[in-house]
């Protein structure tokens, strides 16, 4: 569904990403584990088009995305949570979903997805006046999820959802995307909590210096012994 | 209390009315393209040029006249932001400063080379109103419900449309807000209309009550500009609430001493709440 072919990008003459290769099929969910600076957060971006990829080439079922702009990217069915939420703070919760439903398509059906994300995530919706930046950090992950899938994706991108969360709270936001997943989406996920987020995908990337390591099943990974002395301390 | 009193005071609230119209516009294209429009005063004196000429020379009926100034203040709000503030957007404050000052210095000069330095009137004599033995301008108060209207339908749009959410939140977090398919730049264009609107309806208003010249702007642009940083830059409300402050400071001190005095008084309010309250009055 979503694929990636030797994508680079950087920042002016830093190169952050250097010809990664991703591909992740409909209804599966694929992660990116690696350690901090390994260029998770850049690939994320340029997937959503915030950043442009000076080689390579990416495609949504089959058609080309790779130079289209952030704006035009979420109207192709790619909704990206971004790293630390970055919710708009004094809008109500509701407001930010209202504009995580600005494309045409998702304002005609408006009514239908807020019901159905207030379904997913019934603290929002007790929530749902309160201005978004005064709330816990759960339940802002909660709403930005919520904001992305106003947009109805076919592909739900999440960068570090867990980052900057209490333990406890870290374990919510896992079982957060595990519900998201039962629902059918399609989701490519970035974390640095390598051990919780292979408990939540089917497959996933070893991204280190901007290059793909490895990459495997989940199983697969948890057992590989590069990945369990390096990121999961075993 | 005195009747006077009372009657400086009604007037000074009504006046508040057509600067609060103004604070708004000039904080909203601040709060969301995050430049301040230096200039801004003086796209109100062309808004008024606009209604001389086609009610006062051109003999086209008032309440037209008034909408075509508001809707090509507008349009001079978009031309504004694509020549002059759009290939500055990158550049330091100072830079974006100096343009927009620069805006300010040819807008004058030009209706000066244009239509001289006359002061022109549209000759719209409206009554005077005695209510209760205290006398209160028509114009004024017409000036007070419009701009009250005008403030109530932009929180109304800024409230309710996915338009105005989108122009609310980029304003919290401009870099975030492609991921939710708002092109940035044309909402900066929105809101350069909306601006240039504001400032044409506050024209209309004005227009009603003062002479135009090319220098008309100078006499609202510091108020103006002191209200916002009152009331907090980008600050919609805080800037409506200090307009009514600033207006009533000028109006009250006018009344015990003269019209001059009571700006030095307003001036001299505002840099000392500066000291007391660097981020505005309304900032938490």
């Amino acid at each position: 569904m979503l694929s990636l072919a030797s994508v680079s990008a950087g920042y002016g003459s830093f190169q952050a990403l250097f010809g990664v290769s991703i591909e992740v099929s409909r209804g599966e969910a694929v992660g990116v584990i690696g350690p901090n600076g390994a260029g998770k957060t850049t690939l994320m971006r340029v997937i959503s088009g915030m950043l442009p990829m000076s080689d390579g080439s990416m495609t949504i079922e089959g058609q080309a995305i790779g130079d289209l702009p952030a704006h035009h990217i979420i109207a192709r069915g790619i909704a990206h949570v971004p790293e630390n939420r970055r919710l708009f703070p004094r809008l109500t919760v509701e407001e930010n979903l209202r504009v995580g439903a600005f494309i045409p398509s998702a304002r005609a059906r408006f009514a239908e997805q807020l019901d159905w994300v207030y379904s997913l995530f019934p603290r929002l919706k007790d929530r749902r006046a309160q201005a978004a930046g005064t709330m816990s950090g759960g339940e802002q992950q909660m709403c930005a999820i919520g904001r992305a899938l106003m947009s109805k994706p076919k592909v739900l991108l999440m960068d570090e959802p867990s980052a900057g969360l209490a333990p406890l709270v870290v374990q919510q936001v896992f079982d957060l995307v595990k519900k998201i997943r039962a629902e059918g989406l399609t989701v490519l996920i970035v974390e640095q909590n390598v051990q919780q987020v292979l408990d939540v995908v089917d497959r996933a990337y070893l991204l280190e210096v901007g290059a793909i390591k490895l990459s495997g099943t989940a199983a697969e990974l948890k057992n590989n012994s590069f990945i369990r002395e390096s990121y999961l301390g075993l | 209390m005195d009747i006077y009193l009372i009657e400086a005071i009604i007037n000074g609230i009504l006046l508040g009315g057509v600067l609060a119209l103004l604070a708004l516009g000039l904080n909203l294209i601040f709060g969301v393209v995050d430049v301040v429009w230096i200039s801004y005063a003086d796209i109100v004196m062309c808004g008024m040029y606009a209604v001389y000429f086609l009610y006062a020379q051109y003999g086209i009926p008032l309440p037209f006249a008034c909408l075509i100034g508001i809707a090509g203040s507008a349009c001079l709000g978009i031309v504004v932001h694509k020549l002059i503030i759009s290939p500055v957007l990158d550049s330091p404050p100072l830079n974006q400063l100096l343009a927009t000052g620069g805006l300010l210095f040819f807008l004058q000069s030009f209706a000066t080379l244009l239509f001289g330095t006359d002061f022109r009137n549209i000759g719209v004599r409206l009554p005077v109103l005695e209510i209760a033995t205290m006398y209160v301008s028509f114009a004024r108060l017409i000036a007070f419900g419009v701009a009250l209207v005008g403030a109530v339908v932009l929180y109304f749009f800024l409230k309710k449309t996915y338009t105005g959410a989108a122009i609310r939140a980029i304003a919290q977090d401009r870099e975030i807000v492609g991921l939710m398919g708002i092109d940035q730049r044309r909402v900066y264009l929105v809101v350069s209309a909306i601006g240039g609107a504001l400032a044409g309806l506050a024209a209309c208003l004005l227009a009603l009550q003062y002479d135009v010249h090319p220098f008309i702007g100078n006499t609202f642009g510091p108020v103006i500009f002191m209200i916002c940083v009152l009331g907090g830059l980008g600050n919609m409300l805080g800037g409506f609430f200090a307009s009514f402050i600033i207006s009533l400071i000028i109006a009250i001190g006018g009344y015990y001493s003269s019209t001059e005095l009571s700006y030095v008084f307003a001036f001299s309010f505002f840099i000392v709440l500066m000291f007391i309250r660097p981020r505005g009055l309304f900032t938490p």
